[in-house]
């Protein structure tokens, strides 16, 4: 049996430890927000929060985040109004939409720890999420708003 | 007001009808010929062009509800078409509730994404729809008040009767107004009195996507569900020989393991009913993870498929056609296509006498491009949800043209196509590929095979490997010049693997004297599809490239010699078919030149390429302005001009041009899927080289022309000159021309860390 907190829930889950967190979520405690890109680490689709950190879930056994505190998209803000959520509304970032949400729990751990980040900051941070539609200088500019947002308080 | 040019007695018809509890519903529908003749849209599409039609839904709350006909990818279809509709009707834009409609070809249209054809294709019926409506609920309230029609006016869903104060909301008339037969003439907006259209309204899907509401066809759940992947052959050419499904029938959560074919024997496929395999291994159970699993349990051999033969239906009955076995490489594939290039090709233009054109120039410019095939990498990965039993089929999932996959499953499954039921999800990427519905039908086998619901899934190996490509390109283009350097023939001979790309009746054609394309092609077993702008996104690489050397031997400025040669198109045209605006081509790369400080010392700092490009109706400019940081090229800035016409949404049209300006970028630097012996080299991003973050511009800035012309095509034509503009401006960076895609080959590494931050 597996305890895990998900976004301030708690679960009791009888499954194979080396099941990836994704497969968890999306199957298992019904959480599709978290999605699938290519399953190694290349995408970003799938970023999730352990206790803080931005992983990708696809490559994350679940036996890692037994009893660890795991936020997904839909743990990001209670009301969707994370200064990150309002941000991507106000720039209108999204096409298809699918890689956003990974895009935000990327970009979310940056804010947190960097309250000004700077465009190599964001660069850094957001190498790893890929978006096919091609959106990233509306993600860029959203997290800049998202960082004033919030500093704004 | 301006009346509406079509008349409805002969080819189309409105229906109203009261819903269920009170409230007009209104559905507008319309003959495909109509359609086709209203908005120039090229007959050719295969598939069927059913009736179109717009919903409206009015409650007596005055709740308005639209639905939106045609599939979401990205390209903001859910918010622009319905917005069309709020506009003829008045509507106030924020209380309007959207909703994705069924996928009912007769009440709602052609349901096609694709061909940068929804805004297109639905412009005047959606208009008619609103503008109807509204009349129907005006003649409502002039009843009621007892009032002349022409005194009342319209504001946000409310009708005002200024003499004598009253006003009321169109709910208050919606019911009265369902009884009101549909007006015989249709008067909708003059484009001035717009309030809704040609401003920034937001996706109304947007709170959703940032908050992971399940939207997509992975995402969709049916209790009782199972997953079921599918292993397809492991190279093209191959097929399944035999397999044993004991070890991985004995994995965890494992339901199910077979073969399955896909068509019977003969099946006579339609243009998208394409399918790389016919037969595939499948695996189904309990969850992903599980299957995953059980999946590398399989074992299986497989042989050489040989040649094999498809039965393609045609118009003109149906006819075999040969798919040759052979275990194809990309070195062999280069090869094949150069000794091809050699070869007679089909004529597909001719104007004046190039042969002697040629024999006589003072100098000819002879240049060859080549681009490989490209992997659409949608980022949602192919799947379908099926629930199948011998009675009925629920579909669901993510695609771009139900209309044509339903036919197909249909015939499949032996059920007429009122037991079919295709609901759409939107859809994470499309890009083309999901116009191909074979994962549908292979879902919908699963599902009757194993009696449950299924949800089909591909991992991202299997999507990237399974074909349905861009094809693989090459073009020869040749100018000759006279001893004056002017420009006094042209000739392109293209060809690729499976199909040539070139347009014979562009730009330059029309403003060359004497003129001549060719194009040939080369069968193959590895499959293609329609990839953002088929074949444009290669001529426009071509094509802009070529013409900028021209310009370069010339001795002219490259957006000059455009010019010149559209002036040129416009007031000496040779030849009758061809098929661009030269005012409105000449238009955006005015507008680029100038938005762009083209020339200006300033911009000297930067190595810049332009290019320009029509298709899909609209015309796109492009000036990419690159820098080089540590011996790698960078585009920094791009200045974008697009003519589309009517802007129906400004800011989602913005965003569309900059992703196809980087998504542009990212192909032209990077995309490549190459084969050995038949095997896809690449199967997933760590090999398949994608633009990433830091990689994209700074800034992007797009300009419209603003005219009032009905709305062309915008998803696609912002793409392909991005390529000619990159390779123009890599030309300035480096010194080099670059005639082969992708221009950074192997691609620079990545400074992505794969890894989370902590080692696990
Ligand atoms: S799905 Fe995890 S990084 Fe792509
Ligand atoms: S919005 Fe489509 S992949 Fe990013």
């Amino acid at each position: 049996m597996l305890k895990l907190n998900i976004n301030k829930k708690d679960y009791e889950l009888n499954i194979d430890p080396n099941t990836p967190l994704l497969w968890v979520l999306r199957d298992i405690v019904g959480l599709v927000g978290t999605k699938y890109g290519c399953g190694i680490a290349q995408c970003g689709a799938c970023t999730v929060h352990l206790n803080g950190e931005a992983v990708r879930s696809c490559v994350t056994t679940v036996s890692r985040a037994a009893g660890q505190k795991v936020v997904t998209i839909e743990g990001l803000s209670v009301n969707g109004d994370h200064p990150l959520q309002q941000a991507w509304l106000e720039l209108d970032v999204s096409q298809c939409g699918y890689c956003q949400a990974g895009q935000i729990m990327s970009a979310a751990v940056l804010l947190k720890e960097n309250k000004n980040p700077t465009d190599k900051d964001i660069d850094n941070a957001m190498e790893g999420n890929i978006c096919r539609c091609g959106t990233y200088l509306r993600i860029h500019k959203a997290i800049q708003l998202a960082a004033e947002i919030q500093r704004k308080g | 007001m301006e009346p509406s040019k079509t008349t409805h007695s002969r080819r189309s018809f409105l229906r109203s009808s009261l819903l269920a509890g009170g409230g007009l519903m209104i559905s507008f529908s319309w003959l495909p010929e109509a359609v086709k003749a209203a908005n120039g849209i090229d007959a050719g599409v295969p598939g069927q062009w059913s009736e179109l039609t717009g919903y409206i839904r009015i409650t007596p709350d005055n709740v308005i509800r639209i639905l939106n006909p045609n599939p979401e990818f990205g390209q903001n279809v859910m918010t622009s078409l319905p917005m069309i509709i709020a506009e003829e009707l008045d509507a106030d834009w924020e209380k309007i509730v959207v909703e994705m409609g069924p996928h009912d070809n007769v009440k709602l249209g052609p349901q096609f994404t694709g061909g940068s054809n929804s805004v297109r294709m639905y412009w005047k019926p959606m208009r008619e729809a609103g503008a109807a409506a509204r009349a129907m609920l005006l003649q409502a309230a002039a009843g009621t008040w007892s009032v002349p029609v022409e005194e009342l006016t319209t504001k946000a869903a409310t009708i005002f009767h200024e003499k004598s104060g009253r006003s009321a909301t169109y709910g208050s008339f919606a019911t009265k107004a369902a009884a009101i037969p549909v007006p015989k003439e249709i008067h909708t907006k003059a484009v001035k009195d717009f309030k809704i259209l040609r401003k920034a309204q937001k996706n109304v899907e947007g709170s959703k996507i940032v908050t992971g509401k399940p939207l997509f066809g992975l995402d969709y759940h049916q209790e009782g569900m199972l997953i079921a992947m599918i292993q397809h052959p492991p190279a093209f050419g191959m097929k399944l020989q035999s397999f044993d499904a004991s070890q991985a029938l004995g994995m965890p959560g494992i339901k199910d393991v077979f073969s399955l074919k896909l068509y019977p024997e003969g099946f006579e496929q339609g243009g998208f009913d394409t399918r790389t395999f016919n037969e595939l291994l499948v695996v189904v159970g309990k969850t992903t993870w599980e299957v995953m699993n059980a999946r590398k349990k399989l074992v299986a051999q497989w042989q050489p498929a040989g040649d094999t033969k498809d039965t393609m239906a045609g118009r003109n009955g149906k006819r075999e056609v040969t798919v040759p076995g052979e275990l194809e490489s990309t070195d062999s594939q280069l090869a094949k296509m150069e000794a091809f290039s050699k070869q007679p090709a089909q004529q597909l233009r001719k104007d004046g006498d190039p042969e002697s054109a040629f024999r006589n120039a003072a100098q000819i410019i002879e240049r060859t491009y080549n681009a490989p095939f490209l992997a659409h990498n949608c980022m949602e990965p192919m799947n379908f949800f099926a629930d199948v039993t011998d009675e009925k089929a629920l579909l669901a999932g993510p695609l771009q043209a139900p209309g044509w996959t339903e036919p197909t499953l249909s015939k499949i499954l032996n059920l007429p196509p009122e037991k079919i039921e295709i609901r759409m999800t939107r859809m994470g990427g499309g890009f083309g590929r999901r116009a191909y519905g074979h994962y549908l039908s292979e879902a919908a086998l699963i599902s009757r095979k194993v009696k449950a619901p299924v949800k089909l899934i591909y991992t991202r190996e299997d999507d990237m490997t399974y074909g349905i490509y861009r094809p693989m390109y090459t073009a020869t283009y040749r100018a000759a010049l006279d001893a004056n350097k002017n420009l006094i023939a042209f000739h392109v001979k293209g060809g690729g693997i499976p199909e040539h790309a070139i347009h014979a009746n562009r730009f330059p054609a029309g403003a060359v004297d004497n003129y001549l394309a060719e194009g040939w092609q080369i069968p193959s077993n590895i499959t293609i599809g329609a990839f953002r702008a088929p074949r444009s996104n290669f001529n426009a690489a071509a094509e802009q490239s070529f013409l900028d050397e021209v310009a370069e031997a010339m001795g002219k400025d490259p957006i000059d010699l455009r010019l010149e040669l559209l002036k040129r198109a416009k007031e000496k045209p040779i030849g009758e078919k061809n098929d661009y605006d030269a005012d409105r081509y000449a238009g955006v790369l005015q507008l680029v030149r100038e938005k762009s400080g083209w020339g200006k010392p300033e911009n000297k700092k930067y190595h810049r390429g332009v290019a320009a490009y029509f298709c899909h109706n609209s015309y796109a400019a492009h000036v990419v302005d690159m820098v080089m940081k540590d011996g790698r090229p960078f585009v920094e800035r791009v200045y974008s001009a697009m003519d589309c016409g009517i802007v129906i949404n400004t800011d989602a049209a913005t965003n569309m041009v900059e992703g196809a300006v980087t998504d542009g970028i990212g192909n032209a630097f990077y995309g490549r899927l190459s084969h050995k012996e038949g095997k896809a080299e690449q199967n997933n991003f760590h090999r398949y080289r994608m633009i990433r973050h830091s990689e994209a511009p700074d800034k992007i800035e797009v300009h419209f022309v603003q005219n009032d012309l009905d709305p062309t095509g915008l998803g696609e034509p912002p793409f392909p000159p991005v390529f000619g503009a990159v390779a123009n401006a890599l030309y300035k960076a480096t010194g080099k021309r670059h005639y082969d895609q992708p221009y950074l080959n192997p691609p620079p590494k990545t400074a992505t860390k794969p890894e989370n931050k902590r080692p696990f």
